[in-house]
This record gives structure tokens, C-alpha cells and sequence, in this order.
């Protein structure tokens, strides 16, 4: 016998509503998302369009001449990979190791709470404030000279608050739980971080300083009082000289050289976001090879 | 089947029978707070060798607060302040310095499983290597030898290299029981281990029980009276943070109570 109420299953005005209302927050989220890629793309084919004829073998690797009007980008290429490595090399593991002792072991009280509000301010000050910073302490006070060490110091003072929020994020991620399962074992703090809690947080971390490299490689602040110079023709031979950087090479050719061909800034600054995507296309790929040996 | 023979059901009474068989745990004037609320005071108990221990109680009762005591977690707990004397073995883990030693020899399993996000192989063989083993050969002895104990190893023999976190709840509990054995622990402590897992899992590990306690000392905290009563030998009442009655887990059953409030909760008046 078929007892099945035939209306059962058909709409009522309130599914149809929230149907409607579904679909009209589906619409506004879609359109807010292509909102957001439109001056990527935007900038990205303004670049291309523009720049690209600029773009040669001779331009990324040759020394601009007559007064950056000719030639190349090829000192401040090196500049800022120069620049970036080494702040990075500062900061990321400085970073890292004070977010693991915030995360893993400081306890929670007002003091780590007056430290963490701290960091957090701090990866708000502005740019131009940690360059008079920079200028102050590393260029004459530890008397570093405006070279790539003062400039990378500068950087890395700057980077550093970020590592920190980034891996202290990706850290707490890790349950609870897993941390308790291995102390109840037996385990150090240390034994758990690195056999449990790291292995699990190192692509969030990893997802940080990917960040780091790009706001670094673009910054110009807080590089032109401690360590970037308008032009150089020396190429870089340790971290103590000066170096020409692709950010404020950009500022220079798009702002400073009359009579400058149309082409070359816009090449400048295609260059400097190839270099950003390339770091971070070799980063994306190791972490998705570290992705791809663990999940839970 | 061990204490059978000990007919006191009174809390001072089996402490003076138990002076015979040696004591792994004693507890004495046990009080734990967090902050300035207590989550358990002034419970004293002893824990013989090789016997299974129950502790009954409802929600809030202290029980968990009462295992984390006994493993010294309240040092990587903040806000845990443990008063009183806990012995194991003969020392007081209340003045020890090397608290991993301690929990290296206490196994522990929680209410909801923890596969760790390894491997299966290296979920059990994690404490050995944490002790320092590292040859291949001695840890696949311990591996396989602890994945058969906690009745696992049929099933996960071929998926060695799975990862422990995908199992289902049932064999994950069973891996965080295998962990646990690979510790190979002087005392076992389970707390409501049967609390995300199916009837027939629940069973075949009470079996598992059965076998360790030749071997183990094992304090099972629960909150299904009748699985105390199928395996402890005596058993506690938690209540409120307050040991209410200790006795042989049969006499709490068959209605022997000092406490009107034990029989109450055993015979599901409330809880």
C-alpha cells in the first residue's frame, strides 16, 4: 500500500526563499572574488603589454649605461636577490625559533601576552618607520655603513614579526591532542616538536615565509637609506657593499631619468615580479612535496 | 583474580588487607585544583600489583584530574596545582626530577582515540625510538608483538605504512592502546577508552585487558558501571571531586555499600 503524502517533497515558499537568498550570496561572494583578480590581471597584462618588448637577454644581464636610459637591470637583479637571501637567512630562522618558544613552551601569562601584542604591533609599523630605524642602529650606530648587511638587517627586523605570527599560527594549529599523546609517552617538549608538532606545521610555515619573500623583495624604504643605491657600477662582492636593488631601481627609471623610453620601467618592474613568482613557485613546489608526505 | 580472597569491602579495611601484595600506587591525601577550584580533594588510595582498578563517577567527578596526577602532567599543565603524596613504585613522583622517566613507564589511553599523523609503523614504534631504539629488525619485533596484543594487527598488517590518523575510530583507539603497550609500561591507564568506539571493539579490547593485567598494573576510569564490574577488581566512586567509597568491585554491585550515594549511582538512581 502507498501511503507517501505526494507534497511532501515539493517546494514550499520557504525552501523557495532560501533557495533564492542562497543563490544572491553565491552571486555576491563569486562577484567580490573577481573583484579581486581584476587588477592582478589588470597589472599583470598592463606589465606584459608594456614591459615585455623591454625584456632580453641583454636587458637581465647586462649594467644600465647612459644614465640608466640603456642596457640593463643586471646589478639590481643581483641586488635584490642579495638583499632578500640575506634578511631571510636572518630572519626566518630567528623567527621560526622564538615562534616555537612562544608557542611550545612560554606559558600563558601577562608577560608572553605583553610579548605577543608586541609582535603583533610590530608587523604593523610602517616601512619607512623600520628605514630611519635601520639607519639609526645598523648603518651608525654598529657603523655597518650603508651596505647589504645594514640594509638586509633592516629587512629582517622588519620580515621577522610576520615569521613569527605565521609560524606560531601554524604551530597552534597542530591539535592539542597529538602534543598530550606524546608527553604521556614520555617525551621531552623538544622530542615533540620535532617528531610530531614540526612535521605538521612546517607547510603553514613554510606558507609564511613565502609571504616574506615577495613583501621583501618589493620593499623600497626601507633599503634606500641603509644599503640601495640610485646606481652603482660595481656588482656586489660581499655583504658590506652597496648594491643597486630592483624596488628602488623601479622608483629610479620611473620617476628620476628624463627622456626615459617608456618601456624600461615597465620591463623593471616585470622583472621584479617574475622574481618574486619564481621564488615562490620553488617554494609552493617544496611544499607541496612536504604536503604530499603527510596529512591527517 | 588476584584479591578475590580479600572479603572487606571498607576503604580502611582493604587498605590493610592489600599490606600483603605489593603496592604499585598509593595515594595519599591527594588534592588538585585548578586556580582556586578543586577538582579533587584529599583522596587516598592504594593500587596493588597486577590488579585492574576502576574508577566509576559522573562527569566532573575528578577522575581524569586523578590520572593526569599520577603521570605529573600537571607540569605541562598550567594552572594544576597537585597537592599530597603519590608513590609508584615505592618513590614519591611528587619530588622526582625526571618526570619522563615516570611517564615513560605509564601507558596512557584517552577517551577519544589519537592516531598520531604518522605512520601506523611509526605510531607504535615512536616511544621505542623515543628510548633510542633504532634498529630496523628490533623494532619490527616490537611493532608486530604490540599490534597483536591490542588485537590490531590482522587488520593493519598489509597498511603498515597508512597513516595512523585514517584509521577508523575503533582501530585508532586500538593503535593508542598498541602505543601505549610499546611503552611496555608498568601501569596502564585507561580513561573512558570505550567512549567513541562500537560494542564489539569494546569487547575484544576488555578481552585484551584481561590477558595485560598478568603483566600490567591497569587503572580503568569509566563511566559504564557494568564495564567496572565485568573487569575490576575493586573499584572506586568518584564523586564531585570527592572519592566517595573504594571496595571489591563485586561488593559495590551486590549492594555491600558504606555510602547510600554509591549504591544510587551503581543501580542508575543518577549520573
Amino acid at each position: 500500500m502507498n501511503t507517501a503524502n505526494p507534497a511532501l517533497f515539493q517546494a514550499s515558499d520557504l525552501n523557495r526563499h532560501n533557495a533564492r537568498v542562497q543563490r544572491r550570496y553565491r552571486l555576491l561572494f563569486g562577484l567580490m572574488t573577481l573583484l579581486l583578480i581584476t587588477p592582478v590581471l589588470l597589472i599583470l597584462g598592463t606589465l606584459l603589454a608594456k614591459g615585455g618588448s623591454a625584456i632580453s637577454w641583454e636587458f637581465l644581464f647586462s649594467a644600465p649605461t647612459d644614465g640608466m636610459r640603456t642596457g640593463g637591470v643586471f646589478p639590481a637583479l643581483l641586488g635584490t636577490i642579495w638583499l632578500v637571501t640575506v634578511a631571510l637567512l636572518l630572519s626566518v630562522p630567528i623567527g621560526i625559533f622564538a615562534a616555537i618558544y612562544l608557542s611550545e613552551y612560554a606559558g600563558d601569562n601577562w608577560f608572553t601576552r605583553i610579548i605577543n601584542l608586541a609582535i603583533i604591533n610590530l608587523a604593523g609599523v610602517p616601512s619607512i618607520v623600520h628605514a630611519l630605524f635601520g639607519l639609526g642602529a645598523f648603518v651608525l650606530f654598529f657603523k655597518f655603513g650603508t651596505s647589504i648587511l645594514a640594509a638586509s638587517l633592516t629587512l629582517a627586523v622588519m620580515t621577522m614579526p610576520v615569521v613569527i605570527v605565521a609560524t606560531r599560527e601554524s604551530l597552534q594549529a597542530v591539535p592539542p591532542a597529538f602534543r598530550e599523546a606524546c608527553w604521556n609517552m614520555g617525551a621531552t617538549r623538544w622530542q615533540t616538536i620535532r617528531r610530531v608538532v614540526l612535521p605538521n606545521s612546517i607547510t603553514g610555515i613554510l606558507t609564511g615565509v613565502i609571504l616574506e619573500v615577495s613583501r621583501t623583495a618589493g620593499e623600497t624604504a626601507p633599503i634606500m637609506f641603509t644599503g640601495a643605491v640610485f646606481f652603482t657600477p660595481f656588482l656586489p662582492q660581499s655583504v658590506f657593499d652597496q648594491t643597486m636593488a630592483l624596488s628602488l631601481h623601479l622608483f629610479v627609471t620611473a620617476t628620476q631619468v628624463p627622456g626615459i623610453a617608456e618601456q624600461v620601467p615597465f620591463g623593471v618592474a616585470l622583472v621584479l615580479i617574475a622574481l618574486v613568482l619564481t621564488m615562490n613557485s620553488v617554494s609552493i613546489a617544496f611544499r607541496m612535496w612536504l604536503r604530499g608526505k603527510k596529512k591527517w | 583474580m588476584v584479591d578475590v580472597a580479600s572479603p572487606a569491602p571498607l576503604a580502611d579495611a582493604s587498605q590493610q588487607a592489600v599490606a600483603a601484595v605489593p603496592n604499585k600506587l598509593e595515594v595519599r591525601n591527594l588534592t588538585i585544583r585548578y586556580g582556586s577550584e578543586a577538582a579533587l580533594r584529599d583522596v587516598s588510595l592504594s593500587i596493588r600489583e597486577h590488579e585492574i582498578f576502576g574508577i566509576i563517577g559522573p562527569a566532573n567527578a575528578g577522575k581524569t584530574s586523578f590520572l593526569k596526577a599520577i603521570n605529573r602532567m600537571d607540569v605541562f599543565t598550567s594552572g594544576m596545582r597537585v597537592e599530597g603524596e603519590i608513590h609508584f613504585a615505592g618513590r614519591d613522583t611528587r619530588r622526582l626530577n625526571n618526570v619522563y622517566a615516570l611517564r615513560s613507564r605509564i601507558g596512557v589511553v584517552f577517551p577519544l582515540p589519537v592516531g598520531l599523523p604518522m605512520t601506523v609503523y611509526d605510531n607504535v614504534a615512536l616511544s621505542p625510538r623515543l628510548r633510542g631504539i633504532t634498529e630496523k629488525a628490533e623494532l619490527d619485533v616490537i611493532v608486530q608483538r604490540c599490534l597483536t596484543r591490542a588485537a590490531l594487527w590482522d587488520e593493519v598488517k598489509d597498511r603498515l605504512n597508512a597513516l595512523g590518523s585514517l584509521l577508523s575510530g575503533g582501530q585508532q583507539q586500538r593503535l593508542t592502546i598498541a602505543r601505549a603497550l610499546s611503552q611496555e609500561p608498568d601501569l596502564l591507564m585507561l580513561d573512558e577508552f570505550s567512549i567513541a568506539v562500537d560494542p564489539v571493539t569494546t569487547m575484544r579490547i576488555e578481552d585484551v585487558l584481561k590477558e595485560l593485567r598478568q603483566e600490567v598494573t591497569i587503572i580503568l576510569v569509566t563511566n559504564l558501571v557494568q564495564q567496572a564490574r565485568r573487569l575490576a577488581d575493586r573499584t572506586a566512586f568518584f564523586l564531585g571531586g570527592e572519592c566517595v567509597e573504594i571496595g571489591v568491585t563485586e561488593d559495590l554491585f551486590t549492594g555491600e555499600v558504606k555510602d547510600q550515594r554509591t549504591r544510587d549511582y551503581v543501580e542508575g538512581r543518577f549520573g
